[in-house]
């Protein structure tokens, strides 16, 4: 059975009656305790910095040369938090009840209060930190709204939001160092987990330009590798983002929560050709004066801005009355391929929908001529200063879509387009973040916790830094309690040999396959199965296709793959091999979750439960719960942790 | 926007490893899309080497988005090639024409050394962010996010300071391989801030001294860093930097 530890009594006390009762690890004890942790983003920065604050032994591993790079960095238009500086009507509680209706209720509510809670204390850490907020003329912060919800509430530093909280964690992560409460291992990669007596105990971990392998004991182990976006191989993820860490733990007993849910961004840059190799992410915040349109008539052959306003169709507004541009990204997404597969579809591709600013320019600048007291302006001269509010306020964004289209969109409307670009499920935790493996935690993007079956917007930034900050110093230190007599486990443990044998046998296993395909080559063929089947709309016979292809793409791959080079040296190509293996392992998982749930909620659509207005059907009799699947040698096994709703009542999401 | 293709002839530094010497290879690739970034033409090429069952070019890149900081080629004699304000990743191959030759190297900075082919070990900028490059406050001491107002001006300079994303380009176009760019863009968002205040004088007098420590050079105040910098990080940072250090030399109590 699966315990999800929650503590008990009414929903807004859980999180404070824990903190009340947990247990605590002196200082003396904690200076004897290794914690391992697996990436460096926003959850494993935190948690490292903060860990290693509170005075224990931590060792922190991150695959690229430096912890400042992990992916986090790229996160564009900002952070939620219930402030409610705006005075707009925010709450925890409004924070908490957006986020269990935008994950179309089917995240756990206690922890997705808990990341309410918690996520005020977040914005006070960072501006301590010196991360430099966007902020009003009076010196105060400001504010912006992101999808799915009605107040204004989203923290921003320009278009570089990940960028600056991930710096601050960075630089706290790098006093940690400097004070010698954390070891940095870059330029390393994990690839196993060392279980011992059923409990989490370290990690095999390769260092990726001596290519030697080595082992590492820990009290605990905390992964916040981040998602597997990059099963799709085109996704906003960074070419380096991958599941094996998670999957490799999966491997060794920790369930699997919720693989097919997984987001879908409604605007990205749409894809050029056969050569892409990544796809690039236009923030959400930009559908807050953006407003999204296709023609009216189907295959319009005309330059964007020769449509008289009257032929547009503003499909959102149109068909979201309520929320309109900023309804939540499953819903957006699902309307740009709706539009596109009719026949509405812009560009060359017809795989693309417009985003447009004309108005956005127009109404700053207008409000800027009337600051400036300048009377009856030109057309002309309110959109110079419409321009210069769109520039401060998007720059970055848009100098990014000129420098990859070639377009100014500063006079053209953007083309947009959906794209991959987060996952909702992963390693299956309980309240306290702990896998199935005692020992062994998820934190941020690499659990399956918070969001449910679709992702606010802004939310993923507060998910991880309330991990990290927050979280996790509080939960392990009860597990870490029962510890203080666990000595330091030689890394002679045959466990620790038996896993670096295990690993090396693997590496020398594809290394000797000297086939004919580069991994590369598998990894397009993966995305391409992933993306028609189990992307943005799935069905009964296209999953079982897929799992079918997936399949024979595996045999092929362990068949014919060629991985140039030599292990014991700098092998990017080997690296990758690893890497594509494993997500062609998850591809599966993805479908055959999929495949079971036969319901659509969030960004999960099967095409047979659709309403008549062709919205996601739910079906809470038979699917409130969260689908953990526990790896088998055949095959996987599927536990079911039920979701109890008792105070946000599921109900039709509606945003009508 | 009209798109093309291009027959090009690359010259790129191969170099097997941090002990053995390197050396151009030269490499001719066909029919590359004016659409595609710069690194999908040497994805282009990599997937044939591996075909060919070469040794496919080393490289870092990780985000493509321009905002890592991980990608960091030296193309035809500028870091990050042709465009201003642009990482390499964000280079794309309309900057290019039919017929052109195209030199790529690694970052050369003898505190950046080679670890492969176009790779580098910049590990002495994390160093020198170690060394004081934070503000020093736990996670959970921190005072309401509003309780400080901070003038817009203010908020903004340091963010522009803040955007720096330490790909080391300033290092690898600097003649004397200096960081006082890298090192003021650091100095200047903290000391901007009134949250940085109370370690302005140390903060300074460490990183630089680290940085030294690291074998970067003095820096040579043509602006060749500023030219370069893919975040447009202002030369007026390392002014800013001189003073601070020079306050902290003439009133530090140490």
């Amino acid at each position: 059975m699966l315990n999800s530890n929650i503590p008990a009594g009414p929903l807004d006390n859980k999180w404070e009656d824990y903190k009340g009762h947990v247990k605590l690890v002196n200082p003396a004890n904690k200076r004897s305790l290794e914690v391992i942790i697996i990436g460096t983003g926003l959850a494993g920065a935190s948690a490292a910095a903060s860990l290693g604050e509170l005075g224990y032994k931590v060792k922190a591993f991150c695959f690229q040369d430096s912890p400042r790079r992990a992916h986090s960095i790229a996160a564009q238009g900002g952070i939620n938090a219930a402030k409610n500086y705006q005075n707009d009507g925010d709450s925890v509680f409004r924070l908490f009840y957006d986020t269990i209706k935008g994950g179309d209720y089917r995240a756990r509510e206690a922890n997705v209060h808990r990341l309410a809670e918690v996520s005020a204390n977040i914005i006070d850490q960072c501006v301590a930190q010196g991360v430099p907020f966007a902020r009003e003329y009076g010196g105060l912060l400001s504010n912006r709204s992101f999808g799915g919800t009605q107040v204004q509430r989203t923290f921003y530093a320009a278009g570089q939001t990940g960028q600056q909280l991930l710096i601050g964690a960075y630089q706290a992560l790098e006093r940690q160092v400097a004070l010698g409460n954390v070891e940095m291992f870059t330029r390393h990669e994990m690839l196993d987990v060392v279980v011992i007596d059923g409990k989490a105990r370290g990690i095999i971990a390769r260092h990726l330009i001596t290519g030697e392998l080595e082992r590492h004991f820990g009290h605990a182990v905390l992964l916040c590798s981040g998602g597997y976006g990059n099963v799709f191989y085109l996704s906003t993820n960074a070419m380096g983002s991958n599941v094996t860490a998670a999957w490799k733990a999966h491997k060794k007993g920790a369930y699997f929560g919720n693989p097919c849910f997984t987001q879908i961004h409604p605007t990205c840059i749409p894809v050029t050709g056969d050569h892409q190799s990544k796809l690039t992410l236009m923030s959400e915040s930009l559908r807050n004066d953006g407003r999204i349109w296709v023609p009216k008539q189907q295959n319009d052959p005309r330059k964007p801005n020769e449509i008289p306003e009257a032929e547009r169709d503003y499909y959102l507004e149109r068909r979201y009355p309520a929320f309109g541009n900023l309804v939540p990204r499953d819903v957006a997404s699902r309307a740009a391929k709706e539009r596109c597969d009719a026949g509405y579809g812009v560009g060359s591709s017809k795989q693309a929908v417009y985003l447009d600013y004309a108005s956005a320019i127009e109404r700053y600048g207008k409000i800027e001529c009337r600051k400036h007291g300048i009377d009856n302006p030109s057309a002309e001269v309110i959109r110079q200063h419409g321009v210069e509010v769109v520039k401060e306020k998007y720059g970055n964004l848009f100098d990014m879509y000129n420098k990859i289209t070639g377009e100014d969109p500063y006079t053209l409307p953007m083309r947009i387009y959906p794209a991959v670009h987060y996952t909702m499920g992963g390693l299956w935790v309980d309240y306290e973040l702990m896998t199935t493996v005692p020992g062994l935690y998820a934190l941020g993007e690499a659990n399956f916790s918070d969001h449910g079956a679709n992702r606010l917007g802004a939310s993923a930034l507060m998910q991880g830094l309330a991990d990290g900050y927050f979280v996790i110093p509080y939960t392990l230190g009860n597990y870490l309690a029962g510890e203080i007599r666990t000595g330091n486990i030689p890394i002679t443990h045959p466990a620790f040999e038996e896993a670096e044998k295990a690993v090396s046998d693997r590496i020398s296993r594809l290394k000797n396959i000297n086939g004919t395909q580069s991994p590369e080559s598998f990894h397009k063929r993966l995305g391409k199965i992933m993306w028609d089947k189990c992307g943005m709309a799935r069905n009964e016979a296209g999953l079982k296709e897929a799992i079918e292809e997936i399949r024979a793409l595996k045999a092929e791959f362990w068949r014919d793959v060629r991985i140039t080079g030599d292990i014991n040296e700098f092998n990017p190509e080997l690296d990758k091999a690893g890497r594509v293996a494993d997500f062609i392992e998850l591809g599966e998982l993805m479908c055959v979750d999929a495949l079971q749930r036969r319901e659509s909620c969030g960004g999960h659509f099967r095409e047979e439960m659709q309403t008549e207005e062709g919205e996601a059907k739910r079906d809470d009799d038979n699917f409130a719960f969260v689908a953990a699947w526990e790896f088998k040698n055949e095959g996987w096994e599927l536990h079911k942790e039920a979701l109890e709703f008792e105070v946000a009542h599921p109900s039709q999401r509606s945003y009508k | 926007m009209e798109h093309y293709t291009m027959n090009l002839t690359l010259k790129v530094w191969r170099q097997k490893n941090k002990k053995e010497k390197g050396g151009f290879e030269t490499y001719s690739v066909n029919d590359i899309s004016s659409e595609m970034s710069f690194l999908e033409m040497i994805d282009v090429l990599n997937e044939r080497l591996v075909r060919e069952g070469k040794d496919p070019i080393a490289f870092d890149h990780d985000c493509r988005e321009g905002i890592c900081g991980m990608c960091s080629m030296y193309i035809n004699g500028r870091p990050h090639g042709p465009w201003e304000g642009t990482t390499t990743c964000q280079l794309h191959m309309r900057a290019f024409k039919d017929g052109d030759t195209i030199v790529v190297e690694p970052w050369r900075a003898n505190a950046f050394p080679v670890i492969k082919d176009l790779v580098v070990d910049r590990s002495s900028f994390d160093r020198i962010i170690q060394a004081g490059g934070y503000i020093s406050v736990n996670t959970g001491n921190a005072v309401d996010a509003n309780a400080i107002p901070i003038e817009k001006d203010k908020a903004d300079t340091a963010f522009a300071a803040a955007a720096c994303i330490g790909c080391g380009a300033c290092v690898a176009a600097c003649k004397n391989s200096s960081a006082l760019l890298f090192v003021s863009a650091k100095i200047s968002h903290l000391a901007l801030l009134p949250q940085g205040g109370p370690e302005r004088k140390t903060r300074v007098e460490a990183m630089v001294a680290q940085m030294d420590k690291e074998g970067f050079g003095s820096c040579t105040s043509t602006g060749a860093c500023e030219a370069v910098c893919p975040k447009e990080i202002s030369i007026t940072n390392i002014a800013r930097l001189n003073t601070e250090y020079g306050i902290a030399g003439l009133t530090s109590d140490k």
